[in-house]
């Protein structure tokens, strides 16, 4: 008696081309329709920021061709006030949902997890396709929303109640474009359960012999902490989205309080909580912006000791402290509720663990650059987008310290100051550790060489123009520059529009820079040349199998494992890094321990 | 140093269901060169494991109604009690019953499989027993439904009712889910495919509804 299904490790090969690059149900090919479409969502996210920003730098500035896009939104191609929130609240949730969390988490956990535990495929391989094609399913109902009457939601990622739940009263595209929203995320949601259920399955139950716990890779872990938060995250959104639908269509009160006047319009809602929606959406929303960084972290760490040729000060401690991170972040949420009114006392119960969270996030800092510091890193594009990483998590994570402390977060709350915050911390740095996995697992992926050069310029550039466009943010949100504003026209904020117009030059330019990425990833895709097995000499599974690797992602010889993984610079070895899956003896103290 | 050569895949496909499948039992052995940590770590099939991840995942999402619904209720004017439909608590049995027969049809099968039994048709019957009880359990949510529409009762009447819809609605689509489970346990056991994880990640499943139905009408009663 034998069952088939729960098993990826019996699914032959598929033959038909649907089979294989459609409806596939092998993880390799599932994590690159991940990539994809994380791709096409991150130019969509990032031609809407140059949109915003041409607003934002010239008002009233006339982008031609934009009435296209919506004829109410953009009359004469001026952006309405309200279409600069919608674009906002666009590039907002396509970022964070379908680039950020789908990019390093879900396409390269896809591809690389299993491998790198040595697995033959997921143990539900249904499920992982259906992860797929639900999150698919969630984009398209996004991008849907472009094309309704009234457009797309004004209200924010974050879609704060009660404006998001009382319908069209409160806006264009608060009827239709929220509940398009919503069941955008709400299929988003059951994507990432599905995938968070075979990942944490996968290495649980799908490590090949030889290998323990400990024996996993730091990008095998992070994918594995982030998976489990995700099970928790998303199963908390879905629920909350599921209220907000129910409030648009079927009249009920979750979110709506009684009495509540919008437009001169008295609302039939009564007695709903609008706190409730910021104390379920922060629940997931917190341990989100960990979901975005805790597999770069590991991605980096990953390319850092390969390059450096040699393991992290400590590899238990930068579990230890990943998963510290993952605990904690659900405790912080109250962190964005400030100033919502909250009793003061539980204000300093959310200040004192957000606080402490910096604690294992800088132990992560440490131990990076204690391992840096005197290596002989080897300068390449992806060690180079490690670096890059490190930094931008430094610079962006300074100011989480003040936004922390409930008395400094009164003044900054809502203004520019968390938007740089964020943008250094979660995005530009999870985006560097996909570019870093990129050029690191491109070989891999593809079977081809990206270009060296075209990449170390594509990072130099890219790093330096983050740095442009987003410590300024810091500046004008300490001058007081609140946001959300789609337009400066009071004193205080007159004076600030000169910076405005030079952070607006500097998205234009490092969003044309990465141009030289898409050329790179398309040209080397089908030029470039052709890659070695294992092109950068490092030591865990993916290196010891083919490239690409074959269906059953290690042919016929399934891997046994014999020692830790980042076996490097090793003495008395035969030469400087031993593979996981080689059984030269090992005589150091570490492997010991 | 005696080199040990890289092992083919091993698909044990006569190995006895209870211990396990693919690859579950060998993996994670010490590999057989001196000095290394031990690395003792038997895998339990994914399927077993997962369930737990599955349910973890769904009481996080009853958790997250049941936390919606104690703030909404707290400082809520509008909060208007609710009875509920009489129905609910034979229902109730309904589903603690069809997991005394799901843990019946479970063991017997186990002995099936293990050869202690020649015939198939006894676990069988049990399982249809099962099968017929869940649905029986659907039937009587929509009749409960039915019955408070027909009251004038609906979801938007008062945020109490829009709950009660809410969790019970949630939980019958998590009960249906647990159907088609039993079906797929039904189809493979007559194809001779059934093994024994699934069984018991199925079953698993399955009591884990009716305890959450518990949870929800000790929640509902207390509550609305
Ligand atoms: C070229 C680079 C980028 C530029 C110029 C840019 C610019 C902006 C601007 C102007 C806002 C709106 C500020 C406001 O009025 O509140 C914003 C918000 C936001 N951006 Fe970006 N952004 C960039 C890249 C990214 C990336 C890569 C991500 C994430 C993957 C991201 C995530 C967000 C989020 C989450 C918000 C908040 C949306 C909201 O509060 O509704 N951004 N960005
Ligand atoms: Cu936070």
């Amino acid at each position: 008696m034998h069952d088939m299904s729960a098993h990826a490790v019996h699914h032959g090969a598929p033959t038909s081309f649907i089979r294989k690059h459609i409806f596939s149900l092998d993880h390799k090919v599932i994590g690159k329709q991940y990539y994809a479409l994380a791709l096409v969502a991150v130019v969509v996210g990032m031609v809407l920021s140059w949109l915003m920003r041409l607003h934002l730098g010239f008002a009233n500035f006339a982008i031609p061709g934009l009435h296209l896009l919506s004829k109410n939104g953009a009359p004469g191609d001026i952006m309405t006030p309200e279409y600069y929130l919608q674009l906002m609240t666009m590039h907002g949730t396509i970022m964070v949902f379908f680039v950020l969390t789908t990019a390093p988490f879900a396409a390269f956990g896809n591809f690389f997890l299993p491998i790198q535990t040595g697995a033959e495929d997921m143990p539900f391989p249904h499920f992982n396709m259906m992860s797929f094609w639900v999150t698919f399913t969630g984009f398209l109902f996004l991008v849907a929303s472009f094309f309704v009457s009234d457009g797309p939601t004004l209200g924010g990622w974050t879609q704060y109640a009660p404006l998001s739940a009382v319908g069209a009263v409160s806006g264009p595209g608060q009827g239709t474009g929220v509940v398009l929203w919503a069941f955008s995320i709400a299929f988003f949601c059951v994507g990432q359960l599905f995938g968070s259920l075979n990942f944490i399955t996968t290495t649980l139950d799908m490590r090949c012999k030889g290998m323990s716990l400990m024996r996993l890779p730091l990008s095998a872990w992070a994918w594995f902490i982030t998976s489990i938060m995700g099970l928790t995250a998303f199963a908390v959104l879905m629920p909350a989205v599921i209220l907000l639908i129910l409030d648009h269509v079927a009249g009920t009160s979750f979110f709506v309080s009684s009495n509540l006047v919008i437009n001169d319009q008295v609302l039939p809602h009564s007695g709903g909580s609008t706190l409730l929606w910021q104390h379920l959406f922060w629940f997931f929303g917190h341990p989100e912006v960990y979901i975005a960084i805790i597999p770069g972290m590991g991605i980096v760490s990953h390319i850092l000791i390969t390059n450096m040729r040699r393991p992290m000060l400590s590899h238990r401690v930068l579990i230890y402290s990943m998963g510290a991170l993952a605990v904690l972040s659900y405790m912080v949420y109250g962190h964005h509720m400030f100033v919502s009114g909250m009793n003061p006392v539980s204000s300093l119960a959310f200040s004192f663990p957000t606080l402490v969270i910096t604690i294992p996030s800088t132990i992560i800092v440490l131990i990076w650059l204690g391992s840096l510091y005197g290596s002989k890193l080897r300068i390449n594009t992806a060690s180079l987008f490690g670096l890059g990483f490190i930094s931008m998590f430094i610079s962006g994570g300074v100011s989480g310290f003040f936004l922390a402390q409930p008395s400094i977060d009164i003044l900054l709350h809502a203004t520019y100051f968390v938007v740089g915050h964020f943008h250094l911390v979660m995005a530009v740095a999870a985006i560097f550790g996909i570019f870093g996995g990129t050029y690191f697992w491109f070989p891999k992926m593809t079977g081809r060489m990206m270009n060296e050069s075209l990449g170390k310029l594509h990072f130099w550039l890219t790093f330096v123009g983050a740095y442009l466009i987003f410590m300024p943010f810091h500046y004008l949100g300490i001058a007081g520059n609140v946001r959300r504003y789609q337009a400066f026209v009071d004193d205080y904020l007159i004076p600030l529009i000169p910076v405005h117009k030079f952070i607006t030059v500097a998205a234009l330019a490092t969003g044309a820079v990465q141009l030289i990425f898409i050329y790179n990833l398309i040209y080397s895709r089908f030029w470039g040349a052709p890659a070695p097995d294992n092109p950068w000499q490092g030591t865990s599974l993916e290196w010891s199998t083919a490239t690409p690797p074959p269906h059953n992602n290690f042919g016929d010889k399934m891997p046994v494992v014999y020692h830790d993984p980042y076996q490097y610079s090793v003495e008395g070895a035969s030469s400087d890094f031993i593979m996981q899956t080689s059984p030269e003896p090992v005589h150091s103290a570490d492997e010991e321990k | 140093m005696a080199t040990v050569v890289h092992e083919p895949p091993k698909m044990d496909v006569d190995r006895l269901p209870s211990q396990g499948s693919g690859n579950g039992g060998w993996r994670n052995l010490v590999p057989a060169s001196g000095g290394l940590r031990k690395v003792q770590d038997a895998s339990p099939p994914p399927a077993s494991t997962g369930i737990w991840v599955a349910l973890a995942s769904i009481t996080m999402t009853f958790a997250a109604f049941t936390s919606a619904l104690v703030v909404r209720q707290g400082g809520a004017p509008d909060w208007q009690h609710m009875t509920l439909p009489p129905i609910l608590y034979l229902n109730t049995v309904v589903i603690i019953g069809s997991s005394f027969t799901l843990e019946i049809a479970r063991r017997r099968i186990a002995a099936f499989m293990g050869g202690l039994h020649e015939h198939a048709d006894k676990p069988l019957r049990w399982l249809y027993i099962t099968l017929s009880l869940g649905l029986l359990f659907v039937a009587g949510q929509i009749l409960a439904w039915r019955e408070l529409v027909s009251q004038g009762l609906r979801f938007a009447t008062n945020i109490s009712y829009s709950f009660f819809y809410v969790l019970t609605i949630a939980h019958a689509l998590h009960v249906s889910g647990g159907l088609g489970g039993l079906v797929r346990v039904i189809s493979k056991f007559n194809n001779r495919t059934l093994k024994r994880s699934t069984l018991d990640a199925t079953s698993r499943y399955w009591h884990f509804m009716g305890v959450l139905w518990v949870y929800l009408l000790v929640l509902l009663w207390m509550k609305l």
